[in-house]
């Protein structure tokens, strides 16, 4: 069975199958990782242009290796004006990069819906790296794979995401792939961080993140945006991390065997205590390192190869 | 110079309905009705505009429209933005002032009445700012604006906020018989929003513009409409909740009359799933129970009229990513099939539908239009409301194609137009 799309814009319109096949390809990419020569021959002679309009070391850097290690041929374009700035539209870019034979453009830019406007355009496939708050599907397919490593019953599994989510595209990514898998998704957050009408995709909210945290099995931590501080979202970093801070007292109120995760990079101190990110129960790098596994298999599948 | 229009069904909201033929003489309606002329001979002299089968329609009205002439020529010229508005049966406009410059001076003003007269379409009649550049500060001088022409004052898409200078200007412009337009949005509660704050907008990640943003400037202006007693036009209402604030500023006597646009009671949030920068507007796309809401407030008279808002942008800025393209549609060419709509559904019976298009809005803004009555300026529409056609930007009359209606199958169509006795569209 193969993947029937050309592009991966979302995990709000994959299947339940569609996304445990990405998983399960995955997996057998995993073992690539851990040979002395990290390499296979299933992209050789494709070309992956990494087209990256926000600064982003580490999702780049995966792509990178991902596509490195599938022996395709790899190109990193980062401008660094929008295509405002520069008078040049998004899709004009896209098609000189096209023209150059690009079988796989990586898209990570500022507006929601970059991904979906670019695909709209060009024949090669594409995949949305971060696309403004909408997604970050390569990241929600990462923490799915990494909890499953982990916990590999994930439909009896209770998660709680804790941070700004209507800022957040990895917690957008996360609740689609959770829910649609059969996980119970509760989400902790101040209500100005809650955008409006979320309960409707199958979330718990809590506000108070002592109660959120109660038996969860796994704890998604999401990267605070520290400049939002006083500007109507939370009164102060002082406050917030009073309140949402995972912190090891806290983390009594989940399982014993919790895991807690964050997709970096970390605010030590403000969304995470540091004796938590150090904690064995942190798989932080796990996440790391599966990404390179999570983004090998799904370019091998967009590729045709599958 | 003699025209008939002759045979067709005519129908002027609220006076006259029936089979029968209008003549005009020099730009005049001199009368209506049947058997005009008791024999053929009598017709030979006069140029003669078969209506059989058609529908005879005052001219439409639009009370909001951009012409983004002096200052955006690239994306609608005053003779393009005319073109397009008889094209869809508007004999009548009124330009909003975000030019570049604003219009907030009588030589902006006569510069577009001047432009206008030399398109030779539609009617223009200039809306003029409401403060100096529409920064929201200073009021722009009024009463020279309303000599040169300016039949209302707005700020538009930069709505006044401080409610100190709305209340003097509410005030002021009652000297001048003028009414207020106000966009209502608080640009504080709307700051970066770029579609309907809602599930859609949750779903998506794309920023909110919440319909409480329009509901606290309705709200607002209904207040300063009370305190003042000026004659305010609220533009373009989008919510449920707009509605309801009207219709009990309405019950309650206050001078206070509303438009709706095509767009806000045809699609719905749904539509931005694709993000197709054509469903981005300002007010955004609302929900299903809003458009029930604007129906009903069409039905029962607390919305007077509808308007095109047409809002002409470039094909290069409407491709840009979905939260930096500019907002708006263009809506000349679709508004007619789109209102008709609301007669196949039963929402409105075809006279009301029309008199929303034509003797409701001039009759906001005290216009001399809208109308077939004998006297009358003769600008008239022939329709044919059953007519399928499919719409295609690319046959658009205006400069720009920025419209979410592209590849609609749609009915009702616009057969000729005629603005002061001269035929200035015509599609058979």
């Amino acid at each position: 069975m193969g993947l029937k799309h050309k592009d991966l814009l979302n995990l709000s319109s994959l299947s339940a199958d569609e996304i445990r096949l990405i998983l399960d390809t995955s997996e057998s990419f995993k073992e690539v990782s851990g040979r002395e020569i990290k390499k296979v021959p299933a992209l050789r002679g494709k070309t992956v242009v990494n087209l990256f309009f926000e600064p982003s070391t580490r999702t780049r850097t995966s792509f990178e290796l991902a596509a490195k290690r599938l022996s395709a041929d790899v190109i990193n374009f980062s401008p660094t004006t929008s295509s405002i700035t520069k008078g040049e539209t998004l899709l004009d870019t896209a098609r000189n990069i096209e023209s150059m034979q690009a079988d796989i453009i990586v898209l990570r830019h500022s507006s929601p819906g970059a991904a979906d406007t670019l695909s709209r355009g060009v024949r090669s496939s594409v995949i949305n790296a971060g696309d403004g708050w909408h997604e970050h599907p390569t990241q929600g397919l990462l923490d799915l794979f990494t909890i499953k490593e982990r916990k590999p019953d994930l439909q009896r599994l209770k998660v709680a995401i804790i941070g700004d989510i209507a800022h957040s595209r990895v917690a957008r990514s996360n609740i689609y792939a959770l829910t649609k898998i059969g996980a119970e998704v509760r989400v902790v957050a101040p209500p100005t961080m809650i955008p409006r009408f979320l309960e409707r995709l199958g979330v718990q909210i809590f506000f108070n993140c002592d109660e959120g945290l109660i038996d969860v099995d796994v704890i998604i931590m999401l990267r605070l945006q520290l400049e939002r501080a006083g500007r109507a979202l939370f009164p102060s970093i002082r406050e917030y991390a009073r309140l949402y801070s995972l912190t090891q007292e806290r983390m009594k109120q989940a399982k014993s065997d919790v895991m807690v995760m964050h997709p970096g990079p970390l605010n030590r101190g403000v969304e995470i205590a540091p004796e938590v990110a150090d904690s064995p129960a942190a798989v932080i790098l796990d996440q790391v390192a599966n990404g390179v596994a999570v983004r090998m298999g799904l370019m091998y599948l967009l590729s045709g190869s599958g | 110079m003699t025209l008939l229009i002759r045979g067709g069904q005519i129908l002027d909201p609220g006076r006259y309905q029936g089979q029968g033929d209008i003549l005009i003489e020099n730009g005049i309606i001199q009368s209506v009705g049947q058997d005009i002329f008791k024999s053929e001979k009598d017709t030979q002299s006069l140029t003669v505009l078969d209506a059989k089968g058609l529908l005879v329609v005052p001219g439409f009205v639009d009370l909001h429209v951009h012409l983004r002439e002096p200052g955006f020529e690239y994306k609608e010229t005053i003779a393009t933005g005319t073109a397009s508005a008889v094209a869809g049966g508007f004999t009548s406009i009124c330009c909003m002032p975000n030019t570049n410059p604003v219009n907030d001076n009588q030589a902006v003003t006569e510069f577009i009445l001047s432009k206008a007269a030399l398109a030779k379409k539609a009617n223009v009649f200039p809306i003029g700012a409401i403060t100096k550049g529409s920064e929201g500060q200073e009021l722009a001088e009024i009463g020279e604006l309303s000599e040169a022409g300016c039949v209302a004052i707005s700020d538009d898409g930069r709505p006044v906020m401080n409610s100190l200078v709305m209340r003097r200007a509410m005030e002021y412009a009652q000297a001048f018989g003028m009414p207020v337009i106000d966009h209502c949005e608080d640009l504080h509660l709307a700051a970066g929003g770029c579609m309907n704050e809602g599930i859609v907008s949750t779903e998506l990640g794309v920023p909110g513009i919440p319909g409480a943003s329009e509901e606290v400037m309705v709200a607002r202006n209904l207040s300063l409409a009370e305190l003042t007693g000026a004659q305010v036009h609220l533009a373009h209402l989008s919510t449920a909740g707009s509605v309801r604030l009207t219709r009990d500023a309405k019950d309650r006597g206050i001078q206070v009359t509303a438009e709706v646009c095509p767009h806000h009671f045809s699609l719905t949030e749904e539509a931005t799933r694709t993000f197709d920068s054509n469903t981005k507007m300002n007010p955004p796309l609302r929900t299903m129970e809003d458009i029930e809401a604007l129906k009903q407030g069409l039905a029962d008279g607390t919305i007077d009229a509808i308007a095109t808002d047409h809002a002409p942008h470039a094909v290069q800025e409407k491709q840009l990513e979905f939260d930096t393209a500019p907002f708006g549609i263009v809506g000349f060419e679709t508004a007619l099939p789109l209102t008709l709509v609301l007669v196949q559904e039963g929402v409105l019976t075809l006279e009301t539908a029309i008199s929303k298009l034509t003797v409701e809005p001039a009759r906001a803004f005290g216009l001399n239009k809208g109308t077939l009555a004998p006297g009358a300026d003769a600008d008239v529409a022939l329709i044919n409301p059953d007519a399928a056609w499919v719409v295609d930007p690319n046959k658009f009359h205006s400069k720009s194609r920025n419209t979410p209606f592209a590849g609609w199958n749609v009915r009702g169509r616009v057969i000729a137009t005629v603005v002061g006795g001269t035929v200035v569209y015509e599609s058979r």
